[in-house]
């Protein structure tokens, strides 16, 4: 456990000193959410029976931030680190592996909270979004159940990415139209209908439904138990596959 | 007679059809520096992550600190340190930080700073490593490896790419380990690499040992032919003998008393260079190994 620890406070050293993950998991959604909020501002939308659509950004944009903390963030770090041999360095020691694994996910989940914290604070101070305090324990508790499901399926995604070049086109590829599709971008009362049927058969699209309930100030709001439940099963699923397709070693040579 | 600290009996590794290891033997003693030489493609690699437990083998029997490396546990990983033949370290962390970081992998470590002196990178230590050459990132590779204070070391092509300079100063950090008293494996594809460093040389090819011995002896360079070129009135000769002295007496005898010059005469004896470039020119077709018994 102390190894643990250890583990991760380097492991958020490197993260902090990197500036393509400082970016594309800390400052991308943050300007995400300022072009949305702002260009939209002042719209309100047939969501939830009407809300302020700056409402709706929030919890979106910290979704989004969820899943490039984890599912993106990881496989790209994870499939660097194989392909430069520090993985399979790192099997030569006496470090157990479920520790390396263990730090790097909750690396991600650090950096996933810290997320939440500053998208709501922003949302707060630069368009009036209150911050739900009320149901912050159903929000605390999807967020880290989709956060470390989104981990599990990050690391099961390096088994598909073949070299450090193709992780960035394999992750966005398959994370940017779903985000158009889930209701992320694009309010969800503006899609078509055939659209979010399509993106609900991906977990996206649930933990956003799941986050977006609780974060959701008064109301009927809380934990939605269906959506949290697909979003956990495709993170058991993920997690199979990681321990069945993980590896350590290069893909190249 | 202390126990091998590796010893391998028959080692066979085949990836599909193709046998990449055809049977090795080998056997290296506590506190030797033991050099496996061989060109690219001889199986050096392949022989090495089996030791280290990456690999598992087809056949034979391998004991490294008397265990199986397929079936050691951490408590034997943390006896070995491992210097993987191309590992790019993390270019966001500093040389200490990267040293620290594997110090807490290990139950008795040494400590970094003494790594840092032992690896030559005192002024660099709170460079982080994207910044150091790549021969400073190859020696702080090496103190990873020494960090946990290993009993034996492992160094898959150590200075390969490095220019003269920084093959120089890796070359005093491994010769160092041996003050340490520290068991290194290397492989190279450099003669002088192993001439240099190593108590032992096995020369690999195709997946055999070829010769073994220590490097003033190996490849039984004593009883090599001495070759004895010149051109003469018949054009350019070449002579290859083992009694160079009765050899040359003679041809200068003749050539005096026939008058005509010996043109370019030159006397060559095998390099170890030659030596090893005729021991592995073709693997394996009929390699008979040449033993050479230490004095």
């Amino acid at each position: 456990m102390s190894m643990l620890i250890h583990q991760l406070r380097y492991d958020q050293k490197a993260f902090w000193r990197n500036p393509a993950s400082v970016f594309f998991t800390v400052a991308f959604p943050v300007v995400l959410l300022l072009i949305f909020a702002t260009v939209f501002n002042g719209q309100t939308i047939e969501v939830d029976g009407g809300i302020e659509i700056t409402a709706y950004y929030v919890p979106a944009i910290i979704t989004l931030a969820v899943i490039s903390a984890t599912m993106q963030s990881l496989a790209m770090s994870l499939v660097i680190a194989r392909e430069d041999g520090r993985l399979k360095r790192g099997r030569g020691t006496p470090m157990p592996a479920w520790v390396f694994i263990a730090g790097r996910v909750g690396n991600s989940i650090v950096v996933a909270l810290l997320m939440l914290a500053v998208i709501a604070l922003l949302g707060r101070v630069l368009y009036d979004v209150p911050i739900p305090w009320e149901e912050l324990p159903a929000i605390l508790a999807v967020l880290v159940i989709g956060a470390a499901s989104f981990s599990c399926l990050g690391i099961a995604l390096t088994a598909l990415i073949p070299s450090q070049d193709a992780a960035a086109p394999i992750v966005n590829a398959l994370l940017l139209p779903l985000y158009f599709l889930s209701g992320i971008f694009i309010p969800d009362d503006e899609l078509p209908s055939g659209v979010i049927e399509f993106a609900n058969h991906f977990p996206i699209r649930d933990f956003f439904q799941a986050f977006f309930t609780a974060y959701l100030p008064g109301g009927d709001s809380g934990l939605d138990w269906g959506n949290l439940a697909v979003v956990a099963i495709w993170g058991v699923a993920g997690l199979l596959l990681a321990i069945r397709f993980f590896r350590w070693t290069p893909r190249s040579g | 007679m202390p126990e091998p600290v590796i010893s391998i009996k028959g080692l066979r590794k085949s990836y599909g059809d193709t046998e990449a290891v055809r049977g090795i033997d080998l056997e290296v003693s506590r506190g030797e520096i033991f050099a496996f030489l061989g060109p690219n493609g001889a199986g050096k690699t392949t022989t090495v992550e089996i030791l280290e437990g990456y690999r598992q083998r087809t056949g034979g029997e391998v004991a490294v600190l008397g265990e199986d490396p397929e079936r050691a546990g951490r408590e034997w990983r943390g006896r070995i340190g491992i210097v993987l033949q191309s590992c790019r370290l993390d270019p966001y962390l500093t040389a200490r930080e990267s040293l620290e970081l594997y110090a807490g992998y290990y139950s008795d470590p040494r400590p970094v700073d003494e790594v840092i002196e032992l690896v030559g990178l005192a002024g660099k230590a709170d460079d982080r490593t994207g910044r150091l050459s790549g021969g400073q990132q190859r020696r702080l590779d090496v103190g990873m490896a020494l960090v946990g204070d290993p009993e034996l070391l492992f160094l898959d092509e150590p200075t390969t790419g490095f220019d003269p300079a920084a093959r120089r100063q890796a070359w005093e950090t491994i010769a160092g380990l041996r003050e340490l008293g520290k068991t290194v494996f290397l492989t190279t594809h450099y003669m002088d690499e192993a001439q240099r460093l190593a108590d032992r040389v096995a020369i690999l090819a195709g997946g055999q040992v070829v010769a073994r011995g220590a490097p003033e002896e190996l490849g039984d360079r004593d009883s090599q032919p001495t070759v004895i070129t010149y051109r003469g009135p018949d054009g350019e000769v070449s002579l290859a003998t083992t009694t160079p002295v009765e050899t040359l007496n003679e041809l200068t005898g003749r050539a005096l008393a026939e008058g005509f010059a010996l043109e370019g005469l030159e006397v060559k004896r095998p390099s170890l260079e030659d030596v090893y470039l005729e021991l592995t020119e073709q693997p394996g077709n009929g390699a008979v190994e040449q033993e050479v018994a230490r004095p």
